[in-house]
């Protein structure tokens, strides 16, 4: 959490002057107690009308600054949470870019858009309230005891019983509390799970006739909400009253003693009224701290949070800046290993093979077996256990990741789009890209023909998530984007599967005539895809249990004739039928 | 806007006896409280000076001044207690009522809005309900007394004093609308630039591997810098203008205290005339009463804007509840024959009229026969299955299941002779037993792992953690093909004459694949089935084939006679060979 503190560096000023101005107008509102009683005890005891106007003046006069005080409290306070959270936000959104994909793997993407978007705000909210009521609340009890002190000391004893009974209320109601909120939390986020779950598999439900199950299931959850909701609200209900009791309790014993105090003569009768009026502020002020303990508390929840982010270190880079384009060899894998952090096993063992320039090289095997992990190596996105990737020649270590990736066009195996136009999705890889660049690309990934026929070309619209085009729409349109600017190497991660084996024939085949200075590996689960590729990698379990051309696989490979067969038998099935 | 009140009170009628008795509680527990300053002002003036406090009259005053607080004090909480019951009861009435709803809306609702919206009418806007329009009314109701009854109070002890301070009310008034006006524009800016800066984050971030893959990281940086700064800035201004509306109250509620003392003290000192008699402890309780009084008038405009949006939120769920229902059917025939054989006959069908679907279209099919439907993704082949379930009701023409037209019959009973698998899996959160007998919830063990069995799915179940007992769920790391098996077992178990069967995506690894395939093919066996054949080659000895483009049935006829026609199936099926 102390991490967080250097965004308030700039706001320092802020920071000092806010809660100072807070506490003159707290001081202002402390005093008003005090004129009164000074109006009650020489105004009226004098008869002294004129003093009495100058005191009301002089209240009003202390309003007046009071507001003043306030407001530019309130704006500097604005000014320091927002301007912290800006930049916040902006660092840690940087920090985010930095991080490798292990880094990325520890937290989970939809975390990592919480922390930036909601925890942000609440660290931002909590900045804003500590310089607003932070130093006001605790300042308006003391304040009021130190007054409460200066009238007098024996009368003012009742008020260190009061304040710390008040507190202690508060802080057992919270106590008890807090955890049965989270509970009923727990009941609430169950019966959004049941909805949700009940919405997606309404025809599975529907078919089963199982309807009057679920709604009895469902209304069990939203009893227990209920039951909970109202056993945390017969506790929380207790405070407010129990508080209002112990003060007036308080200012019962006050008159009581005042009375006293009078009688002796060692105090006014206006002293008296500003007493039971501190009395009243001080009870005002815990509510309001109680509330800022559970604001608080929430803030720092947030700032770990982000702290925990800002703890995951960024990735690794390399220097080189150059990539040789004349070498030999676009890829090389030495002896390569490879664990993902979490899990202790290794996901690729000693993985060797090389592929030259211009060359196709095809990835097979069941799910799980390490395809998509060891083409995640080339571009750096993990790093090896042991062993090398070579790329240009160059350990891919030593690169600048983003020189090495701004080389290497990826396609993922789900086909994700962003909001925009096509046009800016297309220019993902290559920012400078020109419409002719961007068409050809299209056409390679037979996406030109869809695209083409839309009114607005490449400005029609794209979806969050590009869900106004169709699965095998996405998967083309994000091939294309991998493909503009023409990159040294194409990876296919399984990107052809909502292609129907027509146009998955067209761009193989465009794949190779449009761009046949730069190398694809291609994963797939077909071996008619593959068929023509110039090496295939058998994968299974994490081994490369063969390497080499179709023919040669088919003679030598167990398990690619396995899979051979398991395909082709459905062929010949059909061939026979 | 009142209709829509008046419909979240029905259903708080059952209730009503809570709600009578916060009302009750309110009034008791209020005006007591705002008694107290009457006797505390009383007590003050026993307290003269040196040596002149009536202490006979003190005391009886301070014990009657502890007794109120104290029945003050438990006639509030008992306030809280029924509040609390009225609205979380109301609230799980709604819940359960709109959960109710949603089982009965036809399949066309739920297909037409996203699952997160339904959820969040079901949870998020029946909480707001919950918080603004319930509890806020009784907080607005205990408002109005407290209002109320400070000015009677304040009437009681100097009605002079008190219409000047009735008169400075609207002041505040002012002041707050005032402020909520220019805040409110920069308060809707400010939330527009929060939604797109969530907006952009959820992109960017929550893909942010592709990000990085594309390197497109300082592009992102800055047009996130820009919306970010923006909202800082939007932000800044937004808080300000809206925090403005404490102070300024506050500083309001300043000027009605220095009046009612100015007023007050005149009056104690001979202004008696044109003010009223006042004396030092009726100054004291008349302070505490400006202070009291204006206090409300916050809250409640704090609780209208709540109100507004609960107001909004519970338009939102009457919408959902006022959806028409599917028809009533329990009044139909049961279908008692397990024959199983299927005609459609010149049926019609559209999602929407504009768009023309399924026209004229006339299939007979024996008991036992295999139906495949073939076409590019998209192309609208689950729509004969929404049909044949009656998920969705044709426009025109007739469709048999056993010999019974199916409108004639109950959904249900037609239902429970379908056995479906659809390709999008579905796993609720429960034991793996649980999601199987999902259709037999009294299905013994044996049964259970016999179905299991049946469909190759047994061996990997016995290696989960607590075998079948193992609590799984849509995300529980379950592989796609280990779901798609317990849902065919789920069938197996139920023992349907009539299958209907959405293939395996492309996404599951061959040899589970094949295992699916085996599943399928042992799951078919002397039933009438329906399958949406992704790969052609697993399809070619069913008895007829249903070729399907752009929502239309374009082929129709077993494999030998449409790879003659020589037509779309013969194209489709020949390029997969094609290398």
């Amino acid at each position: 959490m102390k991490k967080l503190l250097k965004y308030l560096r700039n706001y320092k000023k802020e920071l000092i002057f806010g809660p100072f101005f807070k506490l003159l107008e707290a001081i202002f509102e402390l005093i008003v107690p005090m004129v009164m009683a000074k109006i009650i005890d020489n105004g009226i005891g004098n008869n002294d009308s004129s003093y009495i106007f100058r005191m009301c003046g002089l209240i009003v006069l202390l309003g007046i600054c009071g507001l003043a005080f306030a407001l530019t409290c309130q704006y500097l306070a604005a000014k320091c949470a927002y301007g912290f959270g800006t930049e916040l936000r902006s660092a840690l959104y940087e920090h985010i870019n930095k991080l490798s994909y292990s880094g990325i793997d520890k937290v989970g993407t939809s975390s990592l858009v919480n922390r930036l978007t909601n925890d942000s705000n609440t660290v931002q909210n909590g900045v804003n309230m500590f310089i607003r009521l932070a130093v006001r609340a605790p300042f308006l009890v003391i304040g009021a005891a130190v007054m409460a002190v200066m009238i007098d000391v024996k009368l003012s004893l009742i008020f260190f019983v009061v304040a710390p009974l008040i507190s202690v209320v508060i802080f057992l109601i919270m106590r008890k509390t807090v955890p049965m909120y989270k509970r009923t939390q727990q009941k609430l986020d169950r019966a959004a799970m049941l909805t949700r779950e009940n919405l997606e598999g309404t025809r599975v439900i529907r078919a089963f006739s199982r309807q009057k199950e679920e709604i009895d299931e469902f209304k069990e959850a939203v009893d227990d909400i209920a039951d909970c909701s109202i056993a945390v609200g017969k506790i929380s209900a207790i405070l407010n009253p129990v508080a209002f009791m112990v003060m007036n309790l308080g200012i019962v014993a006050v008159i009581w003693g005042g009375g006293l105090r009078i009688d002796s003569g060692s105090l006014t009768q206006g002293e008296l009224t500003a007493f039971t009026n501190y009395m009243t502020q001080i009870l005002l002020a815990l509510v309001v701290l109680a509330n800022l303990i559970v604001l608080f508390t929430k803030a720092a929840a947030s700032a770990n949070r982000i702290s925990e982010i800002f703890d995951i270190l960024p990735e690794e880079c390399g220097e080189v800046t150059e990539i040789n384009k004349k070498s030999d060899n676009i890829l090389e894998f030495r002896n390569v290993s490879f664990a993902y952090e979490k899990s202790g096993d290794e996901s690729l063992s000693d993985i060797s093979f090389t592929l030259k320039r211009g060359q196709m090289l095809g990835i097979i095997g069941g799910t799980g077996s390490g395809k998509s992990t060891l083409a995640s190596l080339i571009p750096c996105f993990y790093r090896v256990t042991s062993g090398n990737v070579l790329f240009a020649g160059e350990d891919v270590n030593d690169y600048a990741p983003d020189v090495l990736r701004r080389n290497i066009g990826y396609v993922p195996q789900k086909a994700v789009l962003f909001s925009g136009s096509v046009r800016e999705n297309m220019k993902w890889r290559a920012e400078n890209a020109s419409d002719e660049e961007i068409i050809s690309a299209l056409k390679t990934a037979q996406a030109w023909g869809f695209i083409s026929q839309k009114p607005d070309v490449l400005d029609t619209r794209v979806v969050q998530g590009g869900k106004n085009f169709s699965g095998g729409q996405r998967q083309r349109l994000s091939i294309a984007r991998a493909l503009v600017g023409k990159p040294d190497l194409i990876i296919l991660d399984d990107s052809t599967s909502a292609l129907d084996y027509a146009t998955d024939l067209a761009l193989r085949k465009a794949l190779k005539e449009d761009m046949s200075d730069t190398s694809v590996i291609m994963i797939s689960q077909r071996t008619t895809s593959l068929k023509d590729a110039d090496k295939i990698i058998v994968m299974d379990d994490g081994k490369a249990v063969g390497i080499g051309t179709h023919e040669e696989l088919l003679a030598s490979c167990e398990v690619y004739q396995e899979i051979y067969r398991s395909q082709m038998n459905e062929k010949e099935g059909d061939a026979n039928a | 806007m009142l209709k829509t009140l008046k419909r979240v009170f029905s259903y708080a009628r059952p209730y009503i006896l809570y709600f009578v008795m916060t009302v009750l509680f309110a009034i008791i527990g209020v005006s007591l409280s705002l008694a107290v300053p009457v006797f505390i002002g009383e007590a003050v003036d026993c307290c003269i000076g040196k040596g002149d406090v009536d202490f006979d009259r003190l005391k009886k005053i301070v014990t009657t001044l502890a007794g109120m607080v104290v029945c003050s004090t438990l006639f509030q909480w008992l306030m809280s207690l029924c509040t609390n019951k009225l609205s979380f009861l109301t609230v799980r009435d709604l819940r359960a009522d709109i959960f109710n709803k949603l089982e009965r809306v036809p399949l066309k609702y739920i297909d037409g809005h996203t699952k997160g919206e339904l959820t969040s009418r079901v949870i998020n806007d029946i909480e707001i309900i919950s918080d603004g329009l319930l509890q806020g009314f009784t907080q607005f109701f205990s408002g109005i007394i407290t209002i109320l009854g400070t000015l009677i109070f304040m009437m009681t002890i100097n009605i002079r004093i008190a219409f000047v301070v009735v008169l400075l009310t609207p002041l505040s008034f002012i002041a707050a609308s005032k402020i909520t006006k220019a805040s409110h524009d920069s308060y809707m800016k400010q939330s527009k630039l929060r939604g797109d800066m969530v907006a952009l984050a959820e992109e960017m971030a929550g893909n942010q591997k592709l990000v990085k893959a594309f390197v497109y990281d300082e592009r992102a940086e800055k047009r996130f810098a820009v919306i970010n700064k923006e909202y800082g800035k939007i932000g800044t201004q937004a808080t300000f203008f809206s925090s403005m509306t404490n102070p300024t109250t506050r500083f309001v509620n300043g000027l009605i205290y220095a009046a009612v003392g100015l007023l007050g003290s005149l009056g104690a000192i001979g202004y008696s005339s044109v003010i009223g008699v006042m004396s030092v402890g009726k100054l004291s309780s008349f302070l505490a009463y400006a202070n009291q009084y204006t206090k409300p008038f916050n809250e409640i405009s704090g609780v209208f804007a709540e109100l507004q949006n609960a107001i909004a939120s519970a338009q939102r769920v009457f919408d959902v509840l006022d959806e028409e229902e599917v028809t009533d059917d329990s009044d139909k025939a049961v279908i008692s024959d397990r024959r199983g054989d299927v005609s459609f006959r010149s049926v019609f069908f559209s999602y929407t009229p504009e768009v023309k679907l399924i026209q004229d279209f006339s299939l007979d099919v024996k008991s036992g026969q295999r139906i495949a439907i073939v076409g590019p993704t998209g192309c609208g082949k689950s729509t004969i299955i929404n049909l044949l379930l009656r998920f969705y009701d044709i426009d025109s023409g007739t469709i048999e299941v056993s010999g019974k037209n199916i409108s004639d019959i109950t959904r249900d009973s037609l239902r429970s002779s379908f056995g479906m698998v659809l390709q999008d899996t579905w796993i609720f959160t429960g034991t793996v037993a649980e999601n199987i007998a999902y259709g037999l919830p009294d299905a013994s063990k044996e049964q259970i792992i016999e179905a299991a069995k049946a469909v190759y799915a047994h061996g990997f179940i016995k290696r989960l953690p607590q075998g079948y007992d193992t609590i799984i769920s849509e995300d529980s790391g379950l592989s796609q093909g280990q779901k798609q098996l317990i849902c065919i077992a789920r069938i197996m178990l139920m023992d349907p004459p009539m299958l209907i069967l959405d293939e395996a995506t492309s996404s599951i690894d061959l040899r589970t694949e094949h295992k699916i395939q085996k599943a399928f093919i042992k799951l078919m066996e002397g039933r009438t089935s329906f399958v949406i054949a992704h790969r052609l080659s697993t399809i070619k000895n069913s008895d007829t084939i249903l070729v399907m483009d752009n929502g239309n049935i374009i082929e129709q006829g077993s494999h030998e006679k449409l790879m003659k026609e020589n037509g779309f199936y013969s194209k489709l099926y020949n390029s997969q060979f094609a290398s």
